[in-house]
């Protein structure tokens, strides 16, 4: 086993998943199936490969400090799934 | 038991960019809430973020600014965490290759000068705004607006060097000091373009290993965070000395209640499971470009304090306070460059000028009074033409009526009394006209010397030369 139940749940909460205890179990045997696999990977030796930030071969790409225009508000809140007075509005933060 | 108190600094600046660091909205304070949004600061699905260049130069001029090593192959990380203020549920930072990393800066705290380590500077788009409906823990809802999410900021972390919250109100405004120099953030913490949380822990003395530490966020002035530091050290000591333990938590402080509060927030085992960002392709500076910018950083506060105490002589308390911004500094060099004696240039900025300034909420920048004038007028005082007293008058003059120091003195005759046979007139009239005086005098009282002096000066409307009425007053009292 590379991953139990707890684990699933500590990385549910900090999705913010709610997961039912079927759901749990399932996942829990999918993503221990998954690192599984991963450490087929791992078996390669990769001690000579510099470690790789990017899979792309590209770098430094960047923009010039200029304003662009920004959205209208009406846009930037047409799928909100709720709002008021041109804010987003979201549900309580702290319990 | 005696106990040490470890600090350690976490600083954020927004840096003074036009745009956002990864997309074209402006960066501009205020504005109606949700109108300085677009598709990528607002994290819709597709969209790509480009780096924004100005962003890398300011990052690569404050690390040098704090003698860091400035990275050649650098990149930007996912900081994954749920909280509203982001709208991507993630923070694109650096993790594990920050833009630079080990640098210092020299503070001042009682007359000795210590160092502090800073241990990384890195790049990282700020969070939106929540406004919350009556307390943050009572409110049913919250609402949020995205107009500073992706401002760019740089986060600088000082190594655990600090040891007392007097000295981390020396580093914060040592940073303030080198970042308005250095000319990459408006520093202003009223408008959160700088911003602090503070690590603090306790240890007893001798222990190597450090305490458990509470990190205090929402303290929004220097002076504030001194007060939450003292205020969380004490809580700390007393917990411990009773035999408890700390919890590794954060709190916030309560700056009207002068007292820091657990927040307790589900986030707080935090995890924030960084990985690379994808959209964002590294960064590779090399060691051109990295001296071109060193070349092109100012002249830094410390080396600037130097200079003035070793060219012009000054304190060293004086030389800290008159390089403590940039503008000032550089209007101290006018005044000398205009001809002005260091001591007295230093001592009206520091008095009148700054007093002033105070009172109308101005910067230096925006002075009335220009450093040439301000010069001349300091060369009539040295002159003897007008007394340091009636200087204040004139001075005064200077900023409300925007003439210069000659003009007003002229106007308003108010060219010192130094002629000692129409002085001793009047003198000898006041000594005449107040027995009373003169009798305590000769009875031991020096304080009737005072009195005497007043009257004078009241006559003379101020314009007597000081030290001659004290001369002369002295010798016909005393008959010689």
């Amino acid at each position: 086993m590379k991953l139990n139940r707890k684990d699933v749940e500590h990385v549910a909460l900090l999705s913010r998943l709610e997961l039912s205890e079927t759901e749990l179990d399932k996942y829990t045997g999918q993503l221990d199936a998954i690192l599984e696999y991963i450490d087929v990977l791992n078996q390669v030796d990769t001690s000579a490969v510099e470690p790789m930030a990017h899979v792309l071969d590209i770098r430094n790409v960047m923009r010039a400090d200029e304003v662009q225009p920004s959205l209208p508000r009406e846009a930037a809140l047409q799928n909100a799934p709720d709002a008021e007075d041109g804010f987003f509005k979201v549900p309580k933060i702290v319990e | 038991m005696k106990f040490e108190t470890v600090i350690g600094l976490e600083v954020h600046t927004e840096l003074k960019t036009a745009s956002k660091i990864f997309c074209g909205c402006t960066t501009e304070f205020g504005g109606d809430q949700n109108t300085h949004v677009c598709p990528v600061c607002l994290g819709l699905p597709g969209v790509l973020p480009v780096l924004n260049e100005k962003v890398l130069e300011f990052a690569i001029r404050t690390g040098l600014a704090l003698n860091c090593k400035i990275s050649h192959y650098s990149k930007f990380d996912r900081k994954n965490y749920y909280y509203p203020d982001l709208p991507k549920n993630f923070q694109t930072s650096q993790y594990d290759l920050p833009i630079c990393e080990g640098g210092y800066l020299d503070i001042e705290v009682g007359g000795e000068t210590k160092r502090i380590g800073i241990t990384r500077v890195h790049m990282e788009e700020d969070a939106g705004k929540l406004v919350h409906s009556g307390t943050i823990s009572n409110s049913e809802y919250a609402l949020v607006d995205y107009n500073r999410t992706g401002v760019p900021l740089l986060e600088i972390v000082s190594e655990p060097d600090i040891r007392t919250p007097e000295e981390a109100k020396a580093y914060l405004e040592k940073i303030k000091s080198i970042l308005s120099y250095i000319d990459v953030s408006d520093c202003k913490m009223e408008e959160g373009s700088l911003r602090c949380d503070a690590n603090i822990s306790l240890r007893p003395v001798g222990q190597e290993q450090f305490g458990t530490k509470a990190e205090i966020k929402n303290v929004n002035s220097f002076k504030a965070v001194q007060r939450a530091l003292e205020y969380e050290q004490e809580r700390q000591e007393e917990v411990l000395s009773e035999g408890g333990r700390i919890i590794q938590e954060t709190r916030t402080w309560d700056d009207s209640r002068g007292v820091t509060l657990s927040m307790r927030n589900k986030e707080q085992a935090q995890d924030y499971r960084y990985f690379p960002e994808p959209d964002l392709v590294p960064i590779v500076v090399d060691s051109e470009q990295i001296e071109a910018i060193r070349r092109s950083l100012p002249e830094l506060p410390d080396a600037r304090k130097a200079r003035i105490m070793k060219e012009q002589g000054l304190s060293a308390y004086d030389a800290e306070v008159i390089t403590a911004t940039r503008p000032m500094a550089d209007y101290f060099d006018a005044l000398i460059a205009a001809g002005a004696e260091a001591k007295a240039a230093a001592n009206w900025l520091m008095g009148e000028v700054s007093k002033l300034l105070n009172a109308c909420s101005l910067d230096i920048r925006s002075c009335p009074v220009p450093p040439a004038n301000l010069a001349e007028m300091i060369a009539l005082i040295e002159k003897g033409t007008i007394s340091g007293k009636i200087a204040k008058t004139v001075f005064e003059a200077m900023w409300n009526e925007g003439k210069t120091a000659p003009v007003i003195v002229k106007e308003q005759g108010l060219v010192q009394m130094s002629d000692e046979g129409e002085l001793g007139n009047i003198v000898e009239a006041v000594i005449a006209a107040n027995p009373q005086s003169v009798a305590d005098f000769n009875a031991g009282k020096e304080k009737a010397v005072g009195f005497l002096v007043g009257q004078i000066m009241r006559q003379t409307k101020g314009r007597a030369n000081p030290e001659l009425v004290n001369r002369l007053l002295k010798e016909k009292l005393t008959g010689k």
